[in-house]
Parts: C-alpha cells; structure tokens; sequence
C-alpha cells in the first residue's frame, strides 16, 4: 500500500472490535521497516499497543517500540495543557488558566473539545516543524482511531470548532488542522473490517458518511481475520454424513464460516470504491510481535 | 435469561464494540416476548439489518411493533436519534415558543446535540426514563451506544448534564463580579487569560447559549436524578455482554467493577462467540470415516480450534472468579451471521437454555 505510506498521515477508522489497534500496528511496522520514522498514536485512553508490543504500558509520551517505530498514547488533559501552553506561550498562564474551577468547569463537559485537542496533538506531530519544542519530525503519523461514529466525530472536531468559534485563534488552528485532514496529499484513511454482515455494512456505511461530511475517501479498505478455506463443499458434505466428533464439528465449523465470509467479502469488494487487501485469521491465543510481523509482511 | 430478568423492568446491555451487544439485545428481547412479556428494544445502531432482523423496514425514533409470533407477548422496537430526541426535550422543557426557538438555533446548542460523545449516551438514558415513566411496558431493553470506554458509558449523561446545569449558567446570567464570585477567586483572571486563548466570539456565544437555557435548567436536573435513581433501581439490571477475548473479557471486568462502585445492580454476563470442543469422541478412527487425506486435514484444524478453546476457556474463568456468583451464560460461535428472527431464535437456544 504505497499510496498510504507516502502520506504525512493515515487514520485507521473501522467499527469497534475489528481489529484497528492490530492493523495501525502492522501498518506501522511495515513502514518502519521501509526506513519511515513512525509513529502510532492510540486515543481515548487505549493503551493496548504497548501491550501488543510486549511493553508495559505508560501512557503519553513518544516512546520507541522498535527500530525506527513509535508509540505515544495520547490523553486529551496532556493535550489540552500543552495547546494553552502553545496558544498562550507561556507556561505559567496556561496553569493558571488549566487551574482555574471555571475553566476545568466548561472543559471538562465541552462537547467534542476532547475530540479537537486529540486530533490537535495528531495533527502537531506530523508537522515537519514541530510545536513541542526540540522534538524531532516523523516520516509518517498513524494514528488508530476511535470507532465509527466516534471516529468521525473527532475528524469532525476542527470543522465543528472552526464554524462555532467564527473568528479569532480557534476558528484560525482548527482550520489549519481541518484542512490538513482533508488533504489526499497530506492525510490518507485506512478502514479495517471484518468478513461479517455487519462490519461490510458498518464500512460501506462510512465511506458514504467520510466522503459527506467531511468530503474524505477511504484509500484502502484492510479486511481482518480472513479464514482459510481449508474444506471444499464435498468434503463437507462427506464431514455432514458421519457424527458430531469435536474434530468433525470444528471442521464444519471452519467450512461454514469461511464460506459465509467468502460471500461477504465479494459483496464488500462489489460495493466499495476503495482497493481491499485481507490479512489471514491467525490461529494464536494473543496476539504479539511475532504475529503483527507476520500481519505486516502481508500489507 | 428468564431468572435474570424476572422482576426487572429495564435491561441495560452494556460492553466493548464488536462482542455481539445489539444481536444480543434484540435476541433478550425476542426471548423476553416470546416468554409473553410486552418489550420493547430500543438501539442505537443505525445498522439496516437489524431492522431486517426483525422484520422492519428501518427503525425510526418511536417504537414500533414487529411483526412475529410472540404468543401472549409483544416486541416492539426502535432505532434512536439523539439529535431528535434532544430537541424534544427542548421543545418538552422550554417555557415559551421564544426560549425553544432560541436554544434550538443556537449554535453552541447545535453542536452539543449533534456530539455524538455524551449525547447519545445521555439521549438513550432520557429515552429509557421516559419510555419508563409511561408504563406501557413490561421490559425495555437497551443496547447501549459503543462507548470508547466503559466509562463513558456513565459519566457522560452526568457531565452532559452538568454542563448545561445551573451552576455554570450563573457564571453568565448574573451581571458582572457577583457572578464571577460564585465560582471563587481568579475567576475574573481565568476569564481574561480565556479570552486570549479562545477568542471573545465564543465567549459570547457560550454566555448566549447559558442565558437561554436559565429557565430549563432545573427541570434538566431534576430529570437527571430521576434518570440516576431508574439505573439504580433493583427492578434494573445491568448484564455485560463479551467475546472471550482478553481485551474484551478485561473490559468487562473492568466495567463490573466500575458498576459494583457506582452501586449499580449488576446482574450477569453474556459471553459470544465461544469456541467450544465439546461431543463426544468419534465412533472410529478419523482415516477410517474419512480416508487419510481429510483426515489429516480435520486433525490440523483441529489442532488450530484447540488453541481457540482453551483460550476462551483460561479468559471465561478469569471472568467468572472476577464476577463471583453472579450468572454467567455462555453463546457458541453461530456458523452464520445472524440476521433475521429465525436466527435470534437460534441464539436463545443458548441465552435461555
């Protein structure tokens, strides 16, 4: 997927347990491995990359996971701080203001604030010219996404913020970032599903919601946990007509469930716009390093 | 399931995405009417298919029966639109034609009822409560929205609410110093250091948003503790609904905790997609039955299901140490997705066997 790589920035959006997490790693491994600076950028208080990485997890701050490959988890209090601290270039303001009732009062309920000073701290480290001061640039920002709705609520947040603040500071950032969203050149969009009825319909239901609210398009759409097809329809008639050993039925099982994601692949690959690539199901009681190089090697 | 839900009148179906929540919200539910209660369902996923599940067209933000046999009871159903419900609150609690129009125009107010953290969350609970308070029902199912986190699932309606409560309105509505005192000292700093960081337009446009709503925000507050003490309730339950994955299976864990502290009655847990070995061992040998080839095959496979089940069986005792004596119900992997009545049916072999 080279027209991903290329890319200054890739959001991984998808339904909620399809694997997101798994693939932005994967993603973010093969591009390391390619020579890119990477990093992975979790939200909304996930940490389940460090986990997968074997690390433990410790939260917001950039820290390396591989050779050339990142992880940062990012916490909307820690990005809002570091953007009064930006916004009022003075560290001492920002904590006064950050320690004030009224301000934690009407920030901590804000609709969508999480949201925009999240995607903020995305859109701060895919900058050539970082704002956090001595901070060294990446080659490409990955960031996992929240799912679907979620997801697009917070691509939605500098628009949202940009249109409600008018004029002034807010309206001028969250624009910037809105427009660095928007760009193919800068900002290209992953989407993971799953080889079910419902994810199909979730996936094809966002790319219609990306491309009308926020004018994006899906670059390339990664269907996870693709079975193997290891029985054919003989075989598993000749499996049907002797009993229900547990070896019988897992292999019933495997035929069955495969040929049902079978169909549901074809129907995504006829009705999406986006190229679709699969990563096979792996067999393993968690996942790890070993597995996401595998899941890499395939992307 | 007809144990855990005897003598509760509210389920809330609570858990991480992609474990099979609304699947098993709308299956409760058929069971529960099956079993002759009058149900209603309500969900937030605009999912078409769940309608088709059931039989409907689409869902809209009023129930609707669906069509089946359900003997003496009754399966109504229906998709929710925080937006609109939201704004039916508005037009419920506003005193006047001019207070509603001015709040509904308003673009703060827009983006609040448009958010999709916090007022779906908080929209489903005020659906739910008010569904409740008109009696019509035996038992209303929830599938709650996919929350980021359990925790969100809670907090939000209370923050939401919070927000748009009265404390902070005074900040705005009562003229100049009195008002900043309300909230202590610095309050007037913190303002202008605000200024700077945001902009005087938004201020402006905040303090506009919190004069319009003054009048309502009592009524919202009462109904916020009204909605409190209906999740509180013993005739509530709670049930958790995972996959036997260990990220799933932590959430859950994580999430009853966090039910247990908020005082919240918890009641059991559903857990889909098990990858269960169980039958009994073959008549003959596998080569005998199906010749080497296929033999060799299904003995490799096999091998791959095994490492499946005995995760899913080291993350289900995991979870049921964690849930102590509550129930604990177990769904095998279906081999097909579920997507219509017969197929809810099938799963109710397991919810309430």
């Amino acid at each position: 997927m080279p027209e991903l790589l290329d890319k200054r920035l890739v959001v991984v959006t998808g339904k909620g347990g399809v694997g997101k997490t798994t693939v932005a790693a994967a993603l973010g491994l093969k591009a390391a491995r390619l020579g890119k600076r990477t990093i992975v950028c979790e939200v909304a208080e996930q940490e389940r990359l460090a986990t997968l990485f074997g690390e433990s997890a410790d939260g917001y701050r950039e820290r390396e996971l591989g050779p050339g490959l990142f992880g940062i988890s990012i916490d909307p209090e820690r990005a809002k701080r570091e953007w009064l601290e930006y916004q009022l270039r003075s560290g001492t303001l920002a904590g006064l203001l950050g320690g004030s009732r009224i301000f934690q009062y009407l920030t901590a309920a804000a609709p969508g604030l999480s949201e925009l000073v999240t995607i903020g701290k995305v859109w701060e480290l895919a900058q050539l010219q970082r704002k956090t001061p001595k901070a060294a640039p990446y080659d490409l920002v990955i960031v996992d996404a929240p799912a679907t709705g979620h997801g697009i609520a917070m691509l939605r947040a500098p628009h949202t913020f940009s249109e409600v603040a008018r004029v002034g500071p807010i309206h001028r950032q969250a624009g910037y970032i809105h427009g660095f969203l928007t760009n193919p050149a800068s900002t290209g969009v992953l989407t993971v599903a799953l080889p079910e009825e419902m994810p199909v319909n979730e996936t094809l239901d966002l790319g219609t919601r990306l491309h009308d609210e926020l004018g994006m398009t899906i670059d390339r759409i990664v269907v996870n946990e693709v079975l193997p097809e290891r029985f054919d329809a003989v075989e598993a008639e000749r499996l049907e007509a002797v009993d229900g050993s547990p070896a019988i039925r897992a292999a019933l099982t495997e035929y069955r469930r495969a040929r049902v994601q079978r169909s549901q692949l074809r129907r995504l690959r006829r009705a999406a716009d986006a190229p679709v690539t699969t990563l096979p199901f792996l067999f393993a009681p968690e996942l790890g390093r070993e597995e996401l190089g595998t899941l890499a090697g395939k992307l | 399931m007809n144990k855990v839900l005897a003598r509760k009148d509210v389920c809330i179906c609570a858990g991480s995405g992609g474990v099979g929540k609304t699947t098993t919200s709308a299956a409760i539910a058929a069971g529960m009417a099956r079993r002759g209660k009058k149900v209603a369902v309500l969900t937030i996923d605009p999912a078409r298919r769940l309608a088709n599940s059931l039989g409907l067209p689409e869902l809209g933000n009023e129930e609707r029966p669906v069509p089946g046999d359900f003997g003496d009871g009754e399966l109504w159903a229906m998709m929710l639109d925080a937006k609109r419900t939201f704004d039916e609150l508005i037009e419920w609690h506003a005193p006047d034609a001019e207070t509603r129009d001015a709040v509904l125009g308003n673009r703060i107010y827009q983006q609040l009822s448009n958010a999709v953290a916090g007022s779906q969350e908080y929209m489903a609970m005020e659906k739910l409560h008010e569904l409740h308070q008109e009696g019509r029902y035996d038992l209303l199912v929830l599938d709650t929205p996919p929350t980021r986190n359990a925790l969100d699932f809670l907090e939000a309606p209370r923050r939401l609410s919070t927000f748009i409560d009265s404390r902070s309105l005074q900040l705005f509505t009562v003229p100049g110093r009195v008002g900043l005192r309300v909230l202590g000292r610095g309050t007037g700093m913190a303002f202008s250091i605000m200024k700077r960081a945001t902009g005087i337009d938004l201020l402006q446009d905040l303090g506009e948003f919190f004069r319009s709503f003054g009048t309502m925000s009592a009524g919202f507050r009462e109904r916020a503790e009204r909605v409190d003490a209906l999740l509180a309730d013993s005739r509530t339950a709670f049930l958790l609904v995972t996959s036997p994955a260990a990220d799933a299976v932590d959430e859950a864990m994580f999430f009853h905790h966090r039910l247990l502290d908020a005082g919240l009655p918890f009641a059991g847990a559903v857990v889909n997609r098990m990858h269960p070995l169980a039958g009994a061992s073959p008549s003959a040998p596998l080569p005998q039955l199906l010749g080497d080839e296929l033999a060799r095959k299904v003995e490799r496979n096999l091998e791959d299901y095994r490492v499946l089940a005995e995760r899913d069986k080291r993350n289900l005792s995991r979870l049921r140490k964690a849930l102590g004596r509550k129930r604990l119900i177990t769904v095998p992997e279906l081999d097909d997705d579920i997507h219509d009545l017969a197929g809810l049916e099938r799963m109710n072999e397991y919810l309430f066997a």
